[in-house]
């Protein structure tokens, strides 16, 4: 039987080299992430919090460090292998959204399954955004949506592959507090039905909307806590 | 990952920045439509050539005057004027020669032809009775003059088709008197249309009996041409020996070396155009091929320039589970996509300025084929899909190698 640990992280260092200087971004990371989370990575720009996310999320890897995914260890694993988890088990929410220009959002959001080779992409596409209540504009172009539609799209493309985790950097930072508090109500909804969340931010108020958080200061883990009654926050950000 | 997928992404990465699309198109339409009306020209122009050439007959030997040169052309084509060769040379060859059925001497001049208040500068030929049979023309009305004729001075004249419609309009010429110079001629017969031969147009010049033209007009004794006409075309070779054998006799030659004409076949003149624009093709496609890789260049540079601008659509592919295979193939698509189009449209383009260019030369005169074969459109094709594949390689490579959180970040 799978072990309830998703991620697990020992001794985990990433400094970035760049000419001949050497930045330390991340020191001595410890952390055990389970399955069905919703962790707030949280901290001021340049602590590391994105960092972190990025190599949580395959899209950079660690100097040094072990990374187990699942329970396996992946520092031996290739881009395709890694290309490959990214397609599968994550989805990304960005704070700019990333969405393809020119073309449709139902074309966004069906993009994971091109490269999944997933058939029905068309139907699970139109689930995706029903899901993030953007059935109505499935044939829109995404410059012809709102900040908070897009960001809900975005989220759509992220589920369309129906991932176990979802990492969100960001994903209200663009958005009016409206807008932000639409998205942070789906990634919720998301958890609840048994989605692992990872949110960076560096805002208490959307961090709030997770059940841990983590604060990290010049690339340490300085903090490491569960919030245990969310739905009584005093920002006037959540929906009940 | 679908191939359908990725020709869809490909398509989609296109559509996105059309303008540049076709810009980067240009290149490669102008290149293969070069390609195609070079090689479609080239074949109407070698048509055309060896067309007028195989008008003239290649059942012909031509003897022309001046010492043989292997390699150029005779002497008379620089204008040299040499006067060994006789009209007597002529009626020698014919007689002795069995496998020659005929043999005509040519004289020419240029002069005005007029007729009561029409004028019209144009070639008047001298030659014999025999121009009939070798030249493989008729008269349409009247008749040609005899070999009786051609012998004394006389004063007659057969008109080619254009002259005597130039000059006589509706009226019959028939028994006219026309005026080469300030002589005076009947017209005996008018000659049925030919076109163009040889590349000078037959149909306007004024044939007159070979002793009038040398005698009346030119005041000179020798022949510029003497044109043999073989009863087999098989054994033409063989027969030009005998000829030059009777002519160096009845010049006094000794030795094959001290020759004062040259007997010229007119099937080795076709070989020799046919390998002259053989070449000339070949050189124009070449230039083609350059203009081709030109374009293929362009692709390739503006290439660089996409994948530099789309580092952040890049990065959120790979983020979203594109392979390096996924993107190498995305980028290559569109490239050979772009070039294919190019290639297609250039074709098409190619094609119809080819086709005009034969419209023209047709609507001149000319019998100049429209000539595009399988194998010029299977070349620019497969030319166009591999530059598109050479050219796409390395900006596709480029792009697949990102990281995608460097890509991503990339502003």
């Amino acid at each position: 039987m799978a072990s309830k640990n998703l991620i697990k992280i020992q001794k985990l260092y990433k400094e970035f080299v760049a000419d001949e200087v050497i930045t330390k971004v991340l020191f001595d990371i410890n952390l055990v992430i389970d399955r069905g989370e919703f962790v707030a990575i949280m901290g001021p720009s340049g602590s590391g919090k994105s960092t972190l996310m990025h190599i949580l999320g395959f899209l950079d890897r660690p100097s040094t460090g072990q990374y187990f995914f699942k329970d396996q260890e992946t520092s031996e694993f290739n881009d395709d292998k890694l290309a490959d988890i990214r397609n599968k088990e994550i989805g990304f929410v960005f704070q700019t959204y990333y969405l393809l220009q020119k073309t449709t959002i139902l074309e966004n959001v069906k993009l994971p399954l091109v490269y999944s080779g997933s058939k029905e992409s068309e139907a699970k596409a139109k689930q995706a955004l029903k899901a993030v209540g953007l059935e109505h504009r499935l044939k829109y172009f995404s410059n012809q949506l709102s900040g908070g539609e897009k960001q809900r799209a975005a989220i759509a493309r992220a589920l369309v592959n129906n991932p176990e985790i979802i990492f969100a950097d960001e994903p209200t930072g663009n958005l009016d507090s409206k807008s932000g508090a639409q998205v942070m109500k789906i990634l919720e909804k998301l958890n609840q039905e048994g989605k692992t969340i990872i949110l960076v931010t560096h805002e208490q108020d959307t961090a709030n909307h997770a059940k841990r958080i983590l604060n990290i200061r010049d690339g340490k883990i300085i903090d490491d806590y569960k919030v245990n009654n969310r739905s009584t926050s005093e920002n006037g950000v959540l929906i009940k | 990952m679908n191939f359908k997928g990725i020709i869809n992404l490909s398509l989609i990465g296109l559509k996105t920045n059309k303008t540049r699309s076709a810009l980067t198109m240009l290149g490669i339409i102008i290149g293969i439509g070069a390609v195609i009306v070079i090689m479609s020209v080239g074949a109407g122009a070698q048509s055309l050539i060896l067309d007028q050439v195989q008008k003239v007959g290649t059942n012909l030997i031509g003897i022309m005057p001046g010492a043989p040169s292997e390699e150029g052309p005779p002497a008379t084509a620089f204008g040299i004027t040499v006067t060994t060769l006789k009209y007597e040379d002529g009626l020698a060859v014919a007689r002795e020669v069995p496998e020659i059925s005929a043999a005509a001497s040519f004289v020419r001049g240029i002069e005005t032809v007029s007729w009561q208040n029409q004028k019209k500068d144009t070639t008047f030929v001298g030659t014999t009775a025999s121009y009939i049979e070798v030249e493989d023309t008729e008269v349409e009305l009247g008749h040609f003059f005899s070999e009786q004729e051609e012998k004394s001075v006389i004063r007659v004249a057969a008109l080619g088709y254009q002259l005597a419609q130039e000059l006589f309009g509706q009226a019959d010429p028939i028994g006219q008197k026309v005026k080469i110079r300030r002589e005076s001629f009947e017209v005996i017969g008018v000659m049925k249309e030919r076109g163009s031969v040889g590349f000078e147009s037959v149909d306007d010049q004024i044939f007159i009996p070979l002793k009038t033209a040398q005698k009346l007009l030119l005041g000179i004794n020798h022949v510029s041409v003497i044109r043999a006409k073989v009863k087999d075309n098989e054994n033409i070779d063989a027969i030009i020996p005998a000829v030059k054998q009777i002519i160096r006799d009845r010049h006094g030659i000794r030795n094959s070396s001290e020759d004062d004409f040259d007997v010229r076949n007119q099937a080795e003149a076709l070989a020799m155009l046919t390998t002259i624009t053989n070449a000339l093709n070949y050189f124009l496609a070449a230039m083609a091929a350059i203009s081709l890789i030109v374009g293929g260049i362009g692709i390739m540079n503006i290439m660089y320039v996409t994948v530099s601008e789309r580092y952040q659509e890049i990065g959120l592919r790979k983020a979203v589970g594109a392979k390096k295979n996924n993107l190498l193939s995305q980028f290559l698509i569109e490239a050979i996509i772009v070039t294919l189009l190019g290639g297609i449209i250039g074709i098409i383009g190619g094609a119809l300025v080819s086709g005009s260019v034969a419209l023209g030369a047709n609507y001149l005169g000319y019998n100049w084929a429209f000539i595009i074969t399988p194998f010029s459109i299977i070349i620019a094709v497969s030319v166009a899909a591999a530059i598109g594949l050479i050219f796409g390689y390395f900006p596709a490579r480029k792009a697949a190698k990102l990281d995608p959180i460097t890509a991503l970040r990339y502003e």
